[in-house]
């Protein structure tokens, strides 16, 4: 029982890192480099406005797809190492 | 053939089409009802998902409102996909390893407590209706444009269908009826687009093509956007905001909204496993976002065709823009797009200086003023409802009548998968939330299945009369419900998960202060319960709290709860053990079933 408690403990710890990483990601293209950040990528030309404008309107929704498969496939790797699967 | 005729042909056939699939995958039992068997594939899931998902508001008036707001307005693109991280990551794997069919069976069981069920009823059920009246009026605009009935008789037409197939065929019927309802949808949507970036662009994926170079002019086609509504005393299309924080809390709302609202979460539990739940929410973005990648496109490019339709002169190389913006088209010449929408009243023009020409510019902008008087302008003349903009937009672009056809057909695929949903989510919260588990538990299998027909009914009732009197904007109406959704249900249930301290006392707590703030803030500024002239204070930037709209005020009524639900629970008891164990298996995929009823 101990032994399962703390194996669950690290599965559930490990899962609480990989979502935190996601989800800075997640915040920097939308909050970040869409909204907060853009004055900071004016700099950056494409195709006919900045890097900021292309971030608010395709980018992050791009890189939302991307967050999401990564997690759901790295989250299944975790399942069988911790040998929580289904 | 009329175009009258051919709408009829399109939307009927796909009708025939959702109606017969209804039929064929009728539900059995109560389980069949509410979760398909429990057997749904990730990708049909995630396409039937994306179609309950996008609805009026995505189909018909996000392109709208980016042509209007430009990039100020990229927060619902970011926000109404944003929330599917979310959702995949904090909320949909541990639901459905938890196996119920409910949101408020989630929460009641993990808080231990019927309050706590109870209050989940009922912001599920507001935050439903009230999405569900501006689909209603969606639905009803759609059906009295194309097929040329009054308004409020399309309307009954759209809760008789919505009646028809959700009634009759629960969520099975639901499922595999919305997966045609996405197909229909994304060709209604993206053939228009196809063909309008190439004739703007010359590149077929309007995606790319609104960042590429606009054919006519040789510059970039933003750029070219830019230079053509500035000439008219607008700001630029890409111009930044001055209010981040607004910007910030508004989309952050919508995300949050997007994970709390019941019809979405409940599409999780019908996937046979925990991590077919991941790749489900993974693939329910990717159709959705076929959709919004070609929004922005669509907005963009339809923004420019509508300016140089108006100043024809500023559509090719221009040398000089104040030149060509003084040169505005003929009211007479004006193209028969513009007559056929002006038949609806959602296009109006009015000469107000008599020279017989279309002004179209922003009469609201003082530095405009002196370049205004110069050319004898006195006032825009043109007024352009942005919900017609993607209905307009094959007649625009000068397309053949069954593309026109398409996207009636779709427009209303839209409107009226997402309403299913929501009844489908609201009949089960109360027949099986609140009378199985609250009222009546040794309720029948089969007065459980009347009880839910019953209550979807009745919501249908309710939602299209007041869709026939619409408590206020479409737009508001439905923020509301996202609000609603993001304060209350999305904060208990990520705490139910991530907290094993939270208790029961905590999160009614949190759910009833979350609810009510966020309401409280609307109510203030859009008037008690959106009757008119109600409103305490004018719903202008400058009255809004450090300048935060009622619209983005979903996501403080989050932090709100978060806040209470955790000071309440650590002044209280800590939960019983069972419920700390509860929260231990569903944090594991190991051991999950089928969603079971009990």
């Amino acid at each position: 029982m101990a032994d399962d408690k703390s194996n669950a403990d690290a599965y559930w710890k490990a899962n609480i890192r990989l979502i935190t990483g996601c989800l800075i990601v997640w915040a920097l293209v939308s909050y970040g480099f869409a909204i907060l950040l853009r004055p900071l990528l004016s700099g950056i030309p494409i195709g006919g406005t900045d890097l900021g404008f292309w971030f608010a309107q395709q980018g992050s929704i791009l890189t939302f797809i991307g967050i999401i498969f990564f997690y759901a496939w790295k989250m299944n790797r975790l399942d069988k190492q911790y040998g929580l699967g289904e | 053939m009329s175009q009258f005729a051919i709408n009829l042909l399109f939307v009927g056939a796909s009708f025939a089409l959702y109606i017969g699939i209804a039929i064929w995958s009728r539900a059995g039992s109560t389980k069949d009802f509410y979760i398909a068997g429990g057997g749904v594939h990730p990708v049909t899931n995630g396409m039937a998902t994306a179609a309950d998902w996008m609805s009026a508001a995505s189909f018909i008036s996000m392109a709208g409102l980016l042509a209007s707001g430009g990039y100020a307005n990229s927060t619902f693109l970011m926000g109404w996909t944003g929330g599917y991280v979310i959702l995949a990551m904090l909320l949909a794997p541990y639901l459905r390893k938890f196996g119920k069919f409910t949101v408020p069976d989630f929460i009641g069981d993990r808080f231990y407590s019927n309050s706590a069920r109870l209050v989940a009823v009922v912001c599920l059920v507001v935050a439903s209706v009230t999405y569900v009246i501006g689909q209603m009026t969606g639905a009803g605009v759609a059906f009295s444009r194309f097929l040329e009935v009054p308004n409020t008789l399309g309307i009954w037409i759209a809760a008789a269908i919505v009646f028809l197939y959700a009634v009759f065929g629960g969520m099975k019927g639901i499922t595999y009826t919305q997966v045609a309802q996405y197909i229909v949808l994304i060709i209604a949507y993206t053939i228009p687009a196809v063909f309008i970036s190439l004739q703007l662009t010359n590149n077929p994926i309007p995606m790319f093509g609104m960042f590429s170079t606009h054919t006519e002019s040789g510059v970039p086609l933003l750029q070219k956007l830019d230079d053509v509504v500035n000439a008219l005393g607008f700001q630029d299309y890409t111009a930044d905001v001055d209010n981040k924080l607004n910007m910030t809390l508004f989309t952050l709302s919508l995300m949050v909204g997007t994970a709390g609202l019941p019809h979405v979460i409940i599409r999780f539990f019908t996937v046979p496993r925990v991590a077919d739940a991941r790749w489900s929410a993974g693939w329910a973005l990717v159709f959705i976002a076929l959709l919004y990648v070609t929004a922005p496109a669509v907005g963009s490019m339809a923004r420019l065709n509508l300016m140089t339709t108006i100043y024809p002169e500023m559509s090719g190389q221009v040398e000089n823009y104040e030149e060509a913006a003084s040169d505005p088209i003929r009211y007479e010449e004006r193209p028969d797009w513009i007559r056929t929408w002006e038949d609806t009243g959602l296009i109006e023009f009015e000469d107000k200086n008599d020279d017989g020409r279309i002004q179209l510019y922003n009469d609201g902008n003082e530095d405009f003023a002196d370049t205004e008087e110069e050319r004898g302008w006195e006032g825009s003349e043109l007024d352009v409802n942005n919900d017609i903009l993607v209905l307009a937009n094959p007649e625009i672009a000068n397309l053949p009548g069954w593309v026109i056809g398409l996207i009636a057909a779709g427009g209303i695929a839209a409107a009226l998968s997402t309403a299913a949903g929501l009844l489908l989510a609201i009949s089960s919260a109360i027949s099986h939330d609140l009378i199985r588990n609250m009222i009546n538990p040794n309720i029948t299998e089969k007065g459980e299945m009347l009880a839910a027909r019953i209550s979807m009914a009745g919501s249908i009732l309710v939602a299209t009369y007041l869709g026939l009197n619409p408590p206020g904007f479409a737009a508001q109406t439905v923020a509301l419900a996202f609000g609603i959704a993001g304060a209350s249900l999305f904060p208990a249930l990520m705490m139910g998960i991530f907290s094993k301290r939270v208790n029961n006392k905590g999160a009614v707590a949190g759910m009833l202060a979350g609810l009510l703030a966020t309401l409280l803030y609307i109510f203030t500024y859009l008037g008690w319960f959106f009757v008119p002239e109600t409103n305490m204070l004018p719903n202008t930037p400058e009255h809004w709290m450090l300048g935060i709209s009622p619209l983005s005020f979903g996501a403080v009524g989050a932090v709100i709860n978060f806040t209470v639900a955790f000071l309440v629970s650590n002044a209280t008891e800590e939960p019983p053990q069972e419920i700390q164990d509860l929260v231990e298996s569903v944090r594991s995929p190991k051991g999950a079933g089928a969603a079971t009823a009990h």
